[in-house]
């Protein structure tokens, strides 16, 4: 294992990985930099000239700033959900961890079961409309929370079983209420799964296509993933603009990606090792 | 329910005296996601059940027993959406099982720019799916491609990905794994660095070589990280929908269709009843593959 780095590999993986995972990005900025006329070809050549404003401009004005409306919307969605996603996995994992009761193997079966069935489509929006909860945006954020519940729950249970028992009992012993043992002396100890779940999820809910598309219809309601759905057909020939749209919903992945990459890693590989 | 539950506790973890006073683990901590899972995903999946027997147009529904069902194994197309579906998934995840392992061989040896390859690696698993299956769109346009256009270079014919009927699934499958992989490569990582030296120094002892030490240790010692890969990837391809409509809409024809794209168009269409049978065919499906799956990739845990 001590041997030295292998130049021939090393460059030919570095190479390998740029063509495959690289040009594909590159080609969105690329894209993105394009007037009208030259993004219409659709090749990889340099722009010739330098276009990215304009672009940028122009997809955010079009259809009344629909762009803007979409960001505010996921931006909401976002925040919503994830706050309640973290708040109540934390309760339902800390007390599913601490108390062994016969319903134990039943709530495992449903976390199983929630990461597993699909959600029935059809069904949800029929109960959505009986709650008037159905193209709502606060209607849209509970369906994110039940559907991320399963996989918040799993990491905060799997991280409150390594908090030894004896700190909530020391708590009890010095006079702390029942209550102040999660909020006061728990949650705060969980802080390193709680970012995990923040930033895995909240990836997750800005990136979801599937349920606004669904339960959250009309242009005034649209999220940013469904801006670039609508405006494929509109910017059938425009593809400078399309592509500018990808790479501003790009963005905010990009940037959790650069500061939060550890935490995303501990999140999705908190089940390998185990199994 | 809190009088309840402290009998039940008091012997194990609060001190006697305490036992009269509210649980340190309150029951009504399950409420609010209760709740939430139990309105929005549990009662909507029982309904289900029952709408898939009706047509059904969100006002009033009319039972018609098993004839959504029997439309679903009936029509051609719909076929093809099932078969597609289980396809998908096995092309995908075995792929990902390969390829990911692979991938975390070669980051967990000895290699130049190992963060560099890790990021590049990873990154697409964050992008917007939608974004991605646009722009393979565009780069495997049959002409104009820029896939291609690079294979013409090095005077090769490509074929059309997306509109060759016998093609279009195999390729989004392509852009899946492409996207996906990153998640494979760092739960294999994951596994891998897991793996004590001590079983690498025994065998170097006993002069094993590299691949003697790979189909020996790594391989069997990484099966937890295996089950994880196979099980998410295969449940992702059998639900999988957002890639699928971003890049062919289950076409040419209904060449790439699957389940979920089918339970899509068929609510477009209005077929509630339809779309719902859908539903439950998808959830058949996943649990007569994933159980069994699931529960052969985890058997022989206790040996290990």
């Amino acid at each position: 294992m001590k041997s030295r780095p292998s130049i021939l590999i090393s460059s030919a993986a570095i190479a390998a990985t740029a063509v495959v995972f690289l040009i594909p990005f590159a080609f969105i900025v690329l894209m993105a930099f394009k007037d009208r006329q030259q993004s219409s070809l659709r090749d990889f050549s340099w722009p010739a000239g330098f276009h990215l404003w304009d672009n940028v401009v122009q997809v955010i004005a079009t259809r009344n700033w629909m762009l803007v409306t979409a960001f505010v919307n996921s931006a909401i969605l976002t925040v919503a959900s994830v706050t309640l996603l973290v708040i109540f996995a934390a309760m339902v994992g800390f007390v599913l961890a601490r108390r062994k009761t016969r319903f134990n193997g039943l709530i495992e079966f449903l976390i199983l079961a929630g990461l597993m069935i699909p959600p029935a489509v059809v069904p949800t929006i029929w109960l959505l409309q009986g709650l008037g909860l159905f193209g709502k945006l606060h209607g849209l954020v509970l369906i994110e929370v039940a559907y991320g519940l399963s996989f918040s729950v799993l990491l905060y249970r799997a991280f409150i079983s390594t908090i030894p028992r004896e700190l909530d009992e020391a708590a009890i012993i010095d006079g702390a209420r029942p209550l102040d043992v999660f909020f006061r002396v728990i949650l705060p100890l969980l802080w390193p799964v709680t970012v995990t779940n923040i930033v895995v999820q909240s990836v997750a809910i800005f990136n979801d296509f599937t349920n606004p598309l669904y339960y959250l219809p009309g242009n005034g309601n649209a999220t940013v993933q469904l801006t670039l759905y609508n405006f494929q057909s509109q910017f059938n020939t425009s593809y400078n603009l399309l592509f500018t749209n990808i790479l501003l919903i790009t963005i905010p992945p990009l940037l959790v990606f650069l500061f939060f990459n550890r935490q995303i890693v501990a999140g999705v590989t908190a089940g390998a090792v185990k199994g | 329910m809190t009088a309840a539950s402290d009998t039940r506790l008091a012997p194990m973890a609060v001190p006697a005296r305490l036992g009269a006073r509210p649980s340190p683990y309150p029951g009504w901590f399950f409420l609010p996601a209760a709740v939430i899972y139990g309105v929005l995903f549990l009662m909507p999946t029982f309904a289900s059940l029952y709408f898939s027997l009706t047509r059904w147009t969100l006002f009033d529904s009319t039972f018609i027993g098993f004839e959504n069902f029997a439309q679903f194994f009936r029509e051609p197309f719909l076929i093809k959406g099932l078969v597609n579906t289980v396809l998908y998934a096995v092309i995908t995840s075995g792929l990902k099982v390969v390829l990911g392992m692979l991938l975390a061989l070669l980051l967990t040896s000895h290699i130049l720019a190992r963060g560099y390859l890790r990021s590049v690696v990873f990154f697409p698993v964050l992008v917007s799916t939608v974004g991605v299956g646009i722009t393979f769109t565009v780069l495997m346009h049959p002409t104009n491609g820029m896939i291609n256009e690079g294979l013409a270079l090095i005077g090769i014919k490509g074929p059309g990905w997306l509109t060759n009927p016998n093609l279009a699934l195999f390729s989004v499958a392509l852009v899946d794994v492409w996207k996906g992989v990153g998640l494979a490569t760092v739960i294999y990582i994951a596994g891998i660095v897991a793996i004590p030296q001590d079983y690498y120094e025994a065998a170097r002892i006993d002069g094993a070589t590299k691949f003697q030490n790979f189909l020996y240790i790594t391989l069997p010692l990484s099966r937890p990280a295996t089950a994880t890969v196979i099980t998410l990837s295969f449940i992702g391809g059998l639900r999988t929908f957002d890639l699928i409509w971003a890049m062919t809409r289950g076409g040419p024809g209904f060449a790439s269709d699957t389940v979920a794209s089918v339970i899509y168009k068929q609510y477009q269409a209005g077929f509630y009843g339809l779309s719902t049978a859908g539903n439950v065919v998808l959830f058949v499906l996943i649990g007569v593959l994933v159980v069994p799956l699931t529960m052969l990739l985890n058997r022989k845990q206790g040996h290990e």
